[in-house]
């Protein structure tokens, strides 16, 4: 991806006279910069990480993405990638791993446990979606998602960076969750969005 | 004679799934054994798929399996799994499993104690025989709630200790838990996760001398590991 072949509107490039020199918008470069060289946190938890681990061997190759360094410390990564179901007992850990990632960060929720609990999960242990904990930037369905899925995923985050305007300052804001309750959406909320779906409604809910 | 096998035509039949049947059959020989030494303890004996059950007493449980441990024609060795049954029907009771194996003799050997719905779920305690029975009592503990009377440390292992909804396999736990789901969220993130990793907890208490220098410099002075 190089700056002087691209034909994009934020780069004008003036060759009057002299040397040729380029002009172009400061959120670009920052933009492009950062959606190019976004390093993984990797959290799998399940088979998930399995799938991720396939993205980035040599076969599908995240590196080809600017994800050429795995982190597997938060403090030096910018997207955690949460692959696999998370239970209640690990919520802290998880949340504890998002406060340390410095801004900017993203996350994505790979696999339909980290998204939703996938209903075959929806027990009295796992947490019915990851976005209950953390804020989550991209979705990526599938039981576990192939590596093209995820890949996929990967670049709809890279297009939702280059998106971003540095001059909105709420997209670095951290999400504090509230003292009291360490909830950071409003529990009816979380009660809602971890209605069980489908056939699961009409299970049983005691055992007898 | 299967084309490609080395054993000859009258070779005993291998041990599958189809030449074992389902009742009966030989029991282990410890069986018999301990229904001679424990003529009280031992209430029942049954094989189900060639493996020996034998129901003993609450009571004398502990010097049943002390023994089966110690005894030189028994030497059961390796205890490979401590769990509990619970049945729909109210009406039975809820069994409490022990897998005993010998590698010695290589035998097997299942022990049940059958608890009453009514009656205080507390069995006695194998820790002082198999170490081996430290976790696996706490996980049965966390998961039914039975109580296993001389475990040096009964604790919840799965769950959290906090975890205060119940004990989730009891067939009276509803699947998806007693309380919301932001209420779980909630308890669950209350847990601090690095709180167990303190010089207090059991086994590093007792490693703490085998630390090295700089490790048990730091954990003296109270910092805990992880930040």
């Amino acid at each position: 991806m190089g700056l002087s072949r691209r034909p994009d509107p934020a780069i004008t490039q003036l060759s009057s006279g002299g040397d040729p020199w380029t002009t172009t918008r400061l959120d670009f470069v920052v933009n492009w910069a950062r959606a190019n060289s976004l390093w993984p946190m990797p959290f799998g938890t399940a088979c998930c990480a399995i799938e991720f681990m396939a993205t980035a061997a040599s076969r599908f190759d995240l590196a080809r993405f600017g994800m050429e360094r795995q982190s597997f410390s938060p403090r030096q990564a910018d997207v955690l990638i949460c692959a696999g179901r998370v239970p209640f007992k690990l919520a802290p850990v998880l949340r504890r791993i998002w406060q340390q990632m410095p801004q900017p960060k993203w996350c994505i929720s790979m696999g339909s446990c980290a998204s939703s609990g996938n209903g075959i999960f929806d027990n009295y242990a796992v947490v019915q979606g990851i976005d209950t904990i953390i804020p989550v930037d991209v979705y990526v369905p599938g039981c576990p998602p192939r590596p093209e899925g995820l890949l996929y995923g990967i670049m709809l985050l890279q297009k939702k960076v280059m998106n971003e305007r540095s001059a909105d300052k709420s997209l670095r804001n951290e999400m504090e969750p509230d003292p009291r309750s360490q909830l950071y959406i409003p529990a009816p909320m979380i009660d809602e969005v971890s209605e069980p779906f489908g056939n699961s409604v009409h299970q049983t809910r005691s055992g007898l | 004679m299967v084309a490609g096998s080395a054993l000859p035509s009258d070779a005993p039949a291998p041990a599958t799934a189809k030449s074992v049947p389902q009742l009966g059959g030989t029991p282990n020989p410890s069986a018999a054994a301990l229904q001679a030494r424990f003529p009280t303890a031992v209430r029942s004996i049954g094989v189900v798929w060639g493996e020996t059950t034998v129901i003993v007493d609450r009571g004398e449980l502990l010097e049943v399996v002390q023994w089966l441990h110690d005894d030189a024609s028994q030497r059961y060795d390796f205890l490979s799994d401590v769990t509990a049954v619970e049945f729909r029907d109210l009406e039975l009771p809820i069994e409490v499993v022990w897998h005993l194996r010998s590698l010695p003799y290589r035998r097997f050997l299942r022990l049940k104690v059958l608890l009453e719905k009514g009656s205080p779920l507390e069995v006695p305690s194998v820790w002082s025989v198999y170490k081996a029975a430290d976790w696996l009592e706490r996980e049965c503990y966390d998961m039914f709630g039975i109580r296993f009377t001389g475990h040096p440390d009964l604790r919840r292992l799965l769950m959290w200790e906090q975890y205060r909804e119940g004990y989730p396999l009891r067939k009276d736990f509803p699947l998806r838990g007693r309380f919301s789901r932001s209420e779980q969220l909630r308890q669950a993130l209350a847990a601090n996760p690095e709180a167990r990793y303190s010089k207090e907890e059991l086994s590093i208490a007792q490693a703490f001398e085998d630390l090295p220098d700089d490790m048990r410099r730091r954990l003296s002075a109270g910092e805990k590991t992880g930040e």
